[in-house]
């Protein structure tokens, strides 16, 4: 691809991977150039800019790609290091944010997609596994403000994109996250008050329609 | 030498994960504490540090906990920062980590379905498995390490294909056949395993084939997880 200057982003609406990626820039005031894909019918730039695993978010920074999720979200913390710093300078600290981004990209997002696509016995198995998740996380929330204190940083980014997912969790699933972790709402609620978080966001219930898109794509009732 | 007696190190003997953190704090010249666990019984300590997932490795500095292999891999460089593993330049950081994830998420899997699994399923492992050490070997094209003259962060974490891989191979009886396929893959593991920190850290290599052999026999329901 071209050596162009400037920051572009291949993302798909919906995705918490790339909200990841838009939030952070949002944050660090980066201005960028959207690019929104057709997952079903993926451009040569998508396909050039991450060969081997052909998915969004790619940030693509004078030209040069960038690919995963939080790795994207570690590159834009290191290059544009002057302002809004979402990790924090202590190693030790570091490694925990890094730990919890982590748990979070293991647990969430696979735990929440068996919710929807799953009925009956595996989909309470699954309930009860995302239960377990937001209370291990509420536990690690406490009652700071943040994952990362007083400061938004990592983690919160790692996690706040899928609190437009709970509402489609929930329905799915029958069940309350402010009934089980009720610090995790909160804290959803302080970042929405955010704008990198409260522009990046979509609408749960437009998430849900999604979901209900995809179900009928897979044909699950 | 870094003399830290605050520096202690959860292992299992036969752990690629465990070994990879063993590397890094040898390469920075750390001197640290080394506790074998029994994960058929682990001890309390281990299960205090790591709560979340039970697991080796777990670093303990100065009593605190870090755990995950490629997490440790970061905190050491940053905290002691002789002889650096991780590049300066944001970018090659971001490549740095992209191939270490890509190893330890996608090539650990096709891995382990070709260790566990027999027949077709099997064969689409070790096809998968391919595919990716193509990209791997192309990525290793005109350099000797995947960090560049040197070992560094991204060889640490790709390490354990030079040695465990082969390991899987005899155990299961599979070939990924990297030898005749992947040519700068191959020279990368002859020099990798060279290499005088990797090469007197590592398991002896029959009895790590053995336990592996056993390991398969128990199957899927194996506790012993690794990070």
């Amino acid at each position: 691809m071209a050596s162009e200057k400037g920051v572009m982003l291949l993302d798909f609406w919906v995705s918490p991977f790339g909200q990841r990626a838009r939030i952070a820039l949002a944050e660090k005031g980066v201005e960028y150039e959207y690019k929104e894909e057709n997952l079903r019918d993926k451009s040569e730039l998508l396909l050039k800019s991450n060969p081997i695993h052909k998915k969004i978010p790619v940030l693509i920074h004078d030209g040069k790609p960038i690919c995963e999720s939080l790795i994207i979200v570690q590159y834009i913390d290191e290059t544009w290091s002057d302002k809004a710093p979402l990790l924090p300078s202590d190693p030790y600290q570091r490694a925990q944010a890094r730990f919890w981004a982590d748990f979070v990209d293991k647990k969430v997002f696979e735990c929440g997609g068996k919710l929807w696509k799953l009925k009956g016995e595996e989909q309470e198995a699954a309930k009860t596994e995302m239960i377990e998740i937001l209370q291990i996380l509420e536990a690690q929330l406490g009652d700071k403000k943040y994952f990362g204190g007083d400061i938004f940083g990592f983690v919160d980014v790692a996690f706040v994109p899928f609190t437009s997912w709970f509402y489609s969790y929930e329905t799915c699933a029958n069940f309350s996250v402010e009934e089980v972790a009720p610090k995790i709402v909160k804290w959803a609620k302080r970042c929405m008050e955010r704008e990198s978080v409260e522009k990046t966001l979509p609408d749960p219930k437009k998430v849900y329609e999604f979901v209900r898109y995809l179900k009928k794509r897979f044909g699950i009732e | 030498m870094v003399a830290s007696a605050a520096v202690r190190l959860f292992g299992m003997w036969a752990s690629p994960a465990v070994r990879r953190v063993e590397w890094a704090l040898k390469l920075k010249g750390i001197e640290y504490e080394y506790i074998e666990e029994d994960l058929s019984n682990k001890s309390s300590s281990l299960l205090e540090f790591n709560p979340i997932n039970k697991q080796v490795p777990v670093l303990v500095h100065n009593c605190n906990p870090i755990v995950e292999s490629l997490v440790i891999l970061e905190y050491i460089d940053e905290t002691w920062k002789e002889n650096p593993i991780l590049p300066v330049d944001p970018l090659e950081r971001a490549k740095a980590r992209f191939w270490a994830t890509f190893v330890d998420v996608k090539c650990r899997e096709e891995s382990r379905k070709a260790f566990f699994m027999e027949g077709e399923e099997k064969e689409k492992a070790i096809e998968n498995l391919q595919v990716q050490l193509k990209a791997l070997d192309e990525e290793l094209e005109g350099k000797k390490f995947f960090s560049g003259d040197h070992i560094g962060y991204t060889d640490l974490a790709v390490g354990w294909m030079a040695f465990w891989l082969g390991v899987a191979e005899e155990a299961a009886g599979f070939k990924a056949n990297y030898d005749v396929k992947f040519p700068n893959f191959s020279r990368w593991m002859k020099d990798f395993l060279a290499e005088p920190v990797i090469k007197d850290n590592l398991p002896p290599r029959e009895k790590t084939v053995e336990f592996f052999r056993a390991f398969k026999q128990l199957g899927s329901c194996t506790k012993v997880n690794q990070k």
